[in-house]
């Protein structure tokens, strides 16, 4: 049952096999066991997911559930939770009960799931290996030395380590895609403004975007279609009708199901850099999409190593306004000892905030202070405009680009806790999706010669997500990648 | 470009962070690697090219001027520090 997919666990809560409140216990369970070594959740919410199974079991026998309706699932900590701890990953949050739902959340209990509790992550999604956690490291399923990867890396670790079949995460620079690669799951990006932000706590707010994980693009599409739809309440959500993402996986299967699929592959993303492992695997899957009827076709993406100096300045930037919310006032850590209002402050979040914040903080606070504005924040943003050009000029001669999501498989927990930059660079082929604003999703491809997952990341247009699921379940029909579990799951 | 410690001070300050000498004095190298980081941006020539703050180039949207919130300063100030009929209770500004 553990391995079950969405679909077969909606079979077998309505035809009765088992109940919601057997399902959500189940992998309380498990969280129960297993969270101790793996530190995947920060709040474990026993009591609020039985309520809410004994309300989904209700729903089911009334004949009103919907294809959520009791299926447990998992949030990162940073979407807001009424009466449940929401702590970011930071100190400065740990006392923080939030006093609403995020809007991801109300939807996803209007819907019926079960959230089981809140997940471990990088501190207000800051990091790229769930080291930066007030909490301390999540530990990767696959191998508990190495990192999960970040920064929804307890989402990702509990979707792999089977702790809830599903998750939410967020991604401003490649924290669902990242991470589902490392941990050898499925997790999508949607195009930005599609998710809502509201209660969605706040890093970057012109590239942050909620997503999905799961075990498949299958239980991501289902999850997904749940999570979008315009809200008023986030100034940057897209009124659009929202897309039944499930529906389309569902075209008849055929021999060759992507006749006529051009993939792009960009030159830059297959240049030097890349570890054999991922590159031997990421080839072996295009081949396999080619024999599922794909065509291949090089594309270039001339900009896309500007990616990162510019995200270091527009993602700190954002962060530094978002981040001075955060003052010991009206929530949050206040400094024990202070001897006026500006102590109190300084304090307050020199304590709250951990040192990869505060970097981030200062960096945005020296680009946007007084005659840097232009050198900085404004040419990042004209090198953000060029990369969104390469990928429409990109997209004109493919209908979705391919690359290894990352150019390494995990590495060893502490390998690069004390080289910032050394971690920034490992996000060089995701981040460039978050200035253009583009979908993405990575789905595992394979394994290196360490047993370590390899993710291959599919890029589409704007409103493009129906097609990378669905060009991912056909992957997925053909190959058992995705069935693969870490030894705590079989 | 490479931070000084009175710089690194200075920004500080402005971001309202207390930072120890000996904190300044780590925190300068780390951002120093940072900036050479960022630097490489400026080996680009952008003339021309208009800044993209956004994705999807939205125009804001209006509603309507009427209340949709509702009052709900209880339930937001049990989770202030500290609080006093009603209000934030702060160190005292104006003497």
């Amino acid at each position: 049952m553990i391995n079950a997919s969405l679909v077969e666990l909606r079979r077998a809560l309505d035809a009765r096999q088992v109940s919601s409140v057997e399902l959500a216990t189940l992998f309380l369970d498990r969280i129960a066991a297993l969270n101790p070594q793996l530190n995947a959740f920060i709040t474990v919410d026993r009591d609020g997911a039985l309520t809410a199974a004994r309300a989904a079991d209700a729903r089911i026998a009334a004949g009103d559930a919907g294809p959520l309706t009791g299926i447990p699932l998992a949030h990162k900590d940073v979407f807001c939770t009424e009466g449940v701890l929401t702590t970011c990953a930071s100190k400065m949050l740990s006392n923080f009960v939030s006093p609403y739902d995020a809007h991801v959340v109300s939807l996803l209990k209007a819907a019926g799931a079960v959230s089981l509790g809140k997940t471990n992550m990088d501190e207000f999604a800051m990091g790229s290996s769930n080291e930066n956690s007030f909490y301390g490291p999540v530990k990767n399923p696959w191998d508990a030395t190495r990192v999960p990867g970040g920064s929804s890396g307890g989402s990702a670790a509990a979707v792999a380590a089977r702790l809830a079949p599903i998750a939410t995460g967020t991604d401003t620079g490649g924290s669902v895609r990242q991470p589902a690669s490392f941990c050898g799951i499925t997790g999508i990006k949607p195009t930005y403004g599609l998710v809502s932000r509201y209660g969605m706590i706040a890093y970057a707010s012109s590239l942050d975007q909620g997503g999905a994980f799961g075990a498949s693009a299958e239980d991501c599409a289902l999850l997904l279609s749940a999570m979008t739809g315009f809200d008023e309440r986030d100034s940057t959500s897209l009124e659009r009708p929202v897309e039944d993402y499930a529906a389309a996986l569902a075209a008849p299967a055929a021999g060759r199901p992507l006749e006529g699929l051009r993939i792009g592959l960009p030159r830059e993303f297959f240049a030097e850099g890349m570890a054999d492992g991922v590159r031997t695997a990421v080839e072996a899957a295009l081949a396999q999409y080619r024999a599922l009827g794909a065509t291949t076709v090089e594309v270039s993406l001339p900009n896309a190593k500007l990616a990162i100096p510019a995200y270091y300045v527009i993602a700190p930037a954002e962060c530094s306004s978002n981040l001075s919310r955060f003052d010991g006032v009206r929530y949050g850590h206040r400094a024990g000892e202070y001897t006026d209002l500006p102590d109190m402050y300084g304090k307050s979040r020199a304590e709250g905030f951990g040192a990869e914040v505060k970097r981030r903080i200062l960096v945005g606070t020296y680009v946007l202070s007084h005659g840097y504005y232009d050198a900085y924040y404004l040419q990042a943003q004209r090198l953000r405009r060029l990369i969104a050009e390469d990928f429409k000029a990109a997209l004109a001669q493919c209908d979705v680009i391919a690359g290894p999501t990352v150019p390494n498989t995990a590495w060893a927990l502490g390998e690069m806790a004390d080289d910032p930059v050394q971690m920034y660079l490992s996000d060089i082929y995701t981040i460039a999706v978050n200035l253009a604003g583009l979908p993405g999703l990575s789905h595992p491809c394979g394994f290196d010669a360490q047993g370590l997952p390899v993710g291959l990341q599919l890029v589409g247009d704007y409103f493009s997500e129906a097609r990378l699921l669905a060009t991912t379940h056909r992957f997925q029909q053909a190959t058992d990648w995705h069935q693969r579990r870490p030894a705590c799951a079989r | 470009m490479s931070l000084s410690n009175e710089q690194v001070g200075h920004i500080a300050r402005l971001a309202r962070i207390a930072l120890t000498g000996a904190e300044i004095e780590s925190t300068r190298a780390k951002l120093n690697d940072i900036f050479a980081l960022i630097e490489q941006m400026q080996a680009v020539d952008t003339t021309g090219v208009a800044p993209m703050s956004h994705p999807q180039e939205l125009a804001t949207r209006l509603r309507p001027d009427v209340v949709t919130e509702t009052d709900r300063r209880e339930a937001f100030q049990k989770i202030a520090p500290q609080t006093e009929a009603g209000l934030y209770l702060v160190p005292k500004v104006i003497e």
